[in-house]
């Protein structure tokens, strides 16, 4: 990422703004809910570029751990997930359940926080 | 077709089937839907305006897809359940080749409300909805009870069935990109408990909050059956539990109004047949897991290039709401 000004997130806040500043109250119907739509997606983009880095390391380091080996973080997932459906997994695993917990967590708080279950599953 | 020849050839088509009628007027489109196109208007003529709805493939040209089971048998499907005292719309009449609107037809316009946060939220519904979770167990009963010996023409679709058809349009939505090891999880675990055939009965398939009409005394009618078909009666108790229908009011499973028991007790006392609240569990979490999928599938229609909006690849993104909603539902057993 670029370090000078106008960073992408401040680029990408301008054009939120826009949306929900200026194009939302000038238009109504169809295009004032996909300008909310359109300005929830920016919002979403940024989170997920501030927290990416953060999230993609503790994924990988939990992968490893209930792996018990290192690799690609991508393929330590697929490997995960075969033997969940593979039978390969206790599903009563108390370790495998915080992971999944987690993850869900992560996903949700980047793509949509406000929603019932996050602060739910957060223990809030 | 340009939308002064359609408005023409749907008064044409209504003075053709609906007798005494003269022309029609206040024509307005309610929804831009993937899978249908939702007109709102009335038929003029001698007595007053009767407030009517179309219901039509996108453009009146069918589409061919494997739940759904095509407005003319959706048409014959309200008729029956509406002649048998389903709270359903009355069909007035099916488009016909000649009328050269396509795949459709058109049902009375029933007044009320289908926005959820309204009904959850506005005074006007404040009485109706601590009575709202028993009604629709009322409700729900009474599409389980409609004769299937009059229903020929829907499909069955069995409870292994169900959880295959999720597990292939996973496999073609997420495995080829990134699995998902929360619904890996659900699939399993789902796998491992899905319910034997037994009672099998109609169900409407899209049983929850936003698709039925509700005025301030309650439910009035249920929309969309498009994807009905033989099946568990559980799913449409179930289905109006998932989170996504609660629209915020997580506390209240049903709807966003109600207790399940409330469902379940109305459900018991119209239908006579006793509740398994485990059964219903598996459906939730089944719903839940088939939601998420399906929301990554509208992504898909967008990025293959079908039909292209800024909606559905934000709908995409929402299959991590259902991943929490499983996470609450699978962590604590």
């Amino acid at each position: 990422m670029r370090a000078d000004r106008p960073t992408a997130d401040e680029l990408l806040e301008a054009v939120e703004e826009f949306l929900r500043e200026k194009v939302m109250p000038a238009v109504s119907g169809h295009l004032n809910f996909h300008s909310r739509v359109a300005a929830n997606v920016i919002a979403a983009v940024r989170r997920e570029v501030a927290r990416s880095p953060e999230i993609e390391q503790a994924q990988h380091a939990r992968l490893a751990g209930l792996l018990g080996h290192d690799g690609d973080p991508r393929a330590l997932n697929r490997e995960l997930c075969e033997q969940i459906r593979n039978g390969g997994r206790d599903l009563d695993d108390a370790a495998l359940l915080e992971h999944l917990r987690l993850v869900a967590l992560e996903n949700l708080g980047v793509d949509n926080p406000r929603y019932s279950a996050y602060a739910k599953l957060n223990g809030e | 077709m340009a939308e002064a020849e359609f408005e023409a050839a749907l008064a044409a088509a209504t003075r053709r089937h609906l007798e005494g009628t003269t022309g029609i007027a206040d024509l307005r489109r309610l929804s831009a839907g993937a899978s249908q196109e939702t007109w709102s208007f009335d038929a003029a003529g001698t007595g007053a305006p009767q407030p009517l709805i179309l219901r039509r493939a996108p453009g009146g040209v069918p589409e061919n897809r494997s739940t759904a089971i095509g407005q003319v048998r959706e048409a014959r499907l309200i008729q029956i359940c509406h002649d048998h005292g389903v709270k359903a719309p009355n069909v007035r009449y099916v488009l016909e080749e000649e009328d050269g609107l396509g795949v459709g037809f058109v049902m009375d316009r029933v007044a009320g409300e289908t926005l959820a946060p309204r009904i959850l939220r506005d005074d006007l519904y404040a009485e109706a909805r601590p009575k709202l979770a028993g009604q629709c167990g009322e409700v729900a009963a009474s599409i389980h009870a409609v004769p299937m010996g009059e229903l020929d023409f829907l499909p069955e679709i069995t409870p292994e069935q169900q959880w295959r058809n999720t597990w292939e349009a996973y496999e073609k939505f997420f495995l080829q990109w990134s699995p998902s090891p929360v619904f890996d999880y659900a699939f399993r675990w789902l796998k491992e408990r899905v319910p034997a055939r037994d009672r099998v009965t109609l169900v409407h398939g899209d049983f929850r909050n936003g698709n039925i009409i509700f005025g301030p005394e309650g439910v009035r009618v249920v929309l969309d059956w498009e994807i009905a078909h033989f099946g568990d009666p559980m799913e449409d108790l179930a289905w109006i539990c998932v989170n996504s229908w609660r629209f915020g009011n997580i506390d209240r499973p049903v709807g966003g109004f109600g207790r399940r028991e409330e469902l379940f007790e109305a459900y018991e006392r119209a239908s006579g047949v006793p509740v398994d609240p485990e059964r219903v569990k598996f459906w939730e979490i089944f719903g839940s897991l088939r939601w998420g999928v399906t929301c990554r599938g509208m992504a898909f229609t967008h990025l293959t290039g079908h039909d292209r909006s800024v909606e559905r690849p934000a709908i995409g993104r929402r299959s991590s709401e259902c991943e929490a909603d499983l996470m609450i539902l699978l962590g604590r057993r």
